[in-house]
């Protein structure tokens, strides 16, 4: 049934429901990434959470005026005029008082979303009593949506995605260095102005599927579990767009399955393992490979530095080193070298000379950049410029071990 | 009454901002109600390079910021060639504090030379062969083309105050303001650094950076603009780079200053 959902074949609707959502994700996750590349993560949260009075009063006024208060397109519109307010709040609090923006969002935020549950209240006690909708825009439901609704959220999804394209090289240049986008012509009000109507627009179509409270995290799980697989900037918005896609397509599908379950976790819980797992298991910069690397470069170092003290007739006190020289066969438990570790230990001793000697003259500075204390200089160097630096040096000397 | 100005001195002034590249006129910024620059008239003169040198807190950055725009000032107005600044930011090429941005962005060092190619490609140019060329014969010009697919955060810090300029030469401009470009920078940097800015001024461009230590003046520059939230003078080295007007710039400050440029560079 699961995997049936996945695939796309749980009927028509179920279909459009999953699609829609997964463009949601992929729109999320990139432009997540331009907040949280600016540093401003938080300020979706305030969004979010201030779209709240927006769709409980866009309800009374359309049961006021006679119409369908579930009207998908109507709540939404209003969702987003209370979002663009509580925008402007965080913004005219942080710039023209002395507040920080990190208190301005928790100030907005708070009032916005108190204010919102007050109005949810007013509408239960209303005679309409058709208010059972309202409270899938707190944590997001998948059941009952209509098809007009899931073309709704494809379509905001794919034209938030289209402005991303368009204005992705400003919005890059501020995040990175907002003086000289200025001094660029880039007009960083307008172009902050696009970023946070972008973020405002992602969270009012999400509203429905994934839920205000939950939003905030499919715009920034994403991007963060994204920079654990690149250090380029263009590559961590494109898989941060392929993260939030998924985790939205898995999500919306385990929901067709069990309609009674809310959406928006289960897309959070979903984006949320694949940070983990991004975290452990990414290559180059996760922690699994941090920890190997570190471990790698310790056991180097301490090897390094007893044959070098081996070398010096120096004696070895760190019983680490001591250990490390003897499973290498370098050294014997009493800390006498083996023959084999007085050779290495004497090449090691020139290395070191060499690399001083390198890293001294201002002409080898490129390749003095790329001493890290293990790195012989032999892969750094042509022979010629080893040659050059030994003549420097005095020739390769005798060590006594 | 107000007695109505000279003809002559009303022609002159015309002529001088008609030639400078970077001519400020009564520029004022405030943080608060307190100014950091009061009321400061200075007229870069074209194919120099010239220092701004004053005490911490004396609104050097401050000033080059707001000439720019980067930060609003209260009053004041700023002409390239008798120009509004705004209206000829592609002439001007300005680099940052090294220290202003996060050295862990996730760039590459040639990414960010490209940075400096913005407004020529604008929204949705794309980068053509030619542009890769011209950003590694930037990073050639500052001897970093061995990094220019490593990530920003494995540089030095000199070496970094190089990749900035690096994207200040992308932009091929007519004037570079520099903020203390010399700033914590390894030997080696200063006298690359300093070549680059001689050959800009050897291809006619003019060169204004906020500069700290007071030493190396009369070897780098041709000019100085001392100031203390005020200005105090400008002029050629020779006649402005005096004891007396150093005085008034750091006033008791001085001593520390002249006997170790590096604590005043720190």
């Amino acid at each position: 049934m699961f995997f049936q959902a996945l695939l796309f074949q749980l009927g028509y609707n179920a279909t459009l429901v999953t699609f829609g959502a997964t463009l949601l994700g992929i729109a999320a996750g990139v432009t997540g990434s331009f907040l949280f590349f600016r540093k401003r993560a938080l300020v979706s949260d305030a969004i979010s959470h201030a779209t709240l009075p927006g769709v409980a009063l866009a309800f009374i006024v359309m049961v006021a005026l006679g119409f369908d208060g579930r009207n998908l397109p109507g709540l939404l519109l209003g969702s987003a005029i209370s979002a663009a307010l509580g925008l402007f709040a965080v913004q005219w609090l942080s710039s023209r008082t002395r507040l920080t923006e990190d208190a301005a969002i928790g100030a907005v935020l708070s009032v916005f979303f108190g204010f919102g549950i007050v109005l949810l209240t007013v509408i239960q006690t209303m005679s309409s009593g058709r208010q059972a909708g309202l409270e899938g825009f707190l944590l997001g439901s998948t059941a009952g949506m209509l098809y007009a609704d899931a073309l709704l959220i494809a379509g905001g999804g794919a034209l938030a995605l289209i402005l991303v394209a368009i204005f992705r090289r400003p919005m890059m240049m501020a995040s990175f260095d907002p003086e000289f986008a200025r001094s660029s012509g880039i007009n960083l009000d307008r172009t902050d102005l696009i970023m946070m109507g972008l973020v405002m627009g992602v969270t009012v179509i999400g509203l429905k599927i994934v839920g205000l409270i939950l939003i905030v995290a499919l715009l920034i799980i994403p991007p963060v579990a994204a920079r654990f697989w690149s250090d380029r900037a263009d590559r961590v918005v494109v898989i941060a767009g392929a993260l939030g896609g998924l985790s939205a397509w898995i999500g919306a599908s385990a929901s067709a399955v069990a309609p009674n379950l809310p959406t928006g976790p289960i897309i959070v819980l979903t984006a949320f393992a694949i940070f983990t797992a991004s975290m452990l298991f990414a290559p180059a910069r996760g922690l699994l490979i941090s920890a190997i690397q570190h471990r790698n470069f310790q056991r180097g170092v301490h090897i390094r530095q007893g044959l070098v003290s081996l070398a010096q007739g120096q004696p070895i006190y760190e019983p680490m080193t001591i250990r490390l020289l003897r499973a290498e066969g370098l050294a014997r438990a009493d800390g006498v070298p083996t023959p084999d570790g007085v050779a290495r230990a004497s090449r090691v001793l020139r290395d070191e000379k060499r690399w001083e000697t390198a890293r001294a003259d201002p002409a080898l500075e490129m390749a003095a950049a790329r001493y890290d204390g293990l790195t012989q200089i032999e892969d750094v160097l042509t022979s010629d410029q080893i040659d050059e630096l030994d003549a420097r040096i005095g020739g390769p000397r005798e060590v006594t071990p | 009454m107000l007695q109505i100005a000279n003809e002559d001195i009303v022609r002159a002034e015309a002529q001088n901002l008609r030639e400078s590249p970077f001519a400020i006129r009564g520029l004022t910024v405030s943080y608060g109600q307190k100014p950091a620059v009061f009321s400061v008239d200075a007229t870069v003169e074209a194919g120099k390079m010239t220092a701004i040198v004053g005490p911490n807190g004396a609104g050097k950055s401050t000033m080059l910021k707001a000439a720019l725009g980067i930060i609003k000032p209260l009053s004041g107005q700023v002409t390239h060639m008798g120009r509004p600044v705004a209206d000829e930011m592609d002439r001007i090429a300005y680099v940052p504090q090294r220290a202003s941005v996060d050295w862990d962005f996730p760039v590459r060092v040639i990414d960010v030379v490209l940075m400096g190619l913005f407004r020529k490609t604008g929204l949705l140019g794309r980068l053509s062969g030619a542009d890769r060329k011209h950003a590694m014969a930037c990073l050639e010009r500052v001897g970093m083309t061995d990094f220019a697919t490593r990530q920003i955060g494995q540089l030095s810090g000199g070496q970094q105050q190089r990749v900035f300029l690096a994207r200040a030469l992308a932009q091929d401009a007519d004037l570079y303001l520099l903020d203390e470009p010399f700033a914590g920078v390894d030997a080696a940097t200063e006298k690359a650094i300093i070549a680059v800015l001689k050959s800009l001024r050897a291809e006619g461009r003019t060169v204004v950076a906020v500069h700290h230590d007071l030493s190396t003046v009369p070897d780098y520059f041709d000019n100085v603009l001392l100031l203390n939230v005020r200005k105090i003078a400008e002029g050629p080295v020779a006649t402005t780079f005096t004891d007396e007007n150093l005085g008034a710039a750091y006033g008791g400050r001085l001593a520390t200053a002249r006997i170790d440029p590096a604590a005043v560079a720190g």
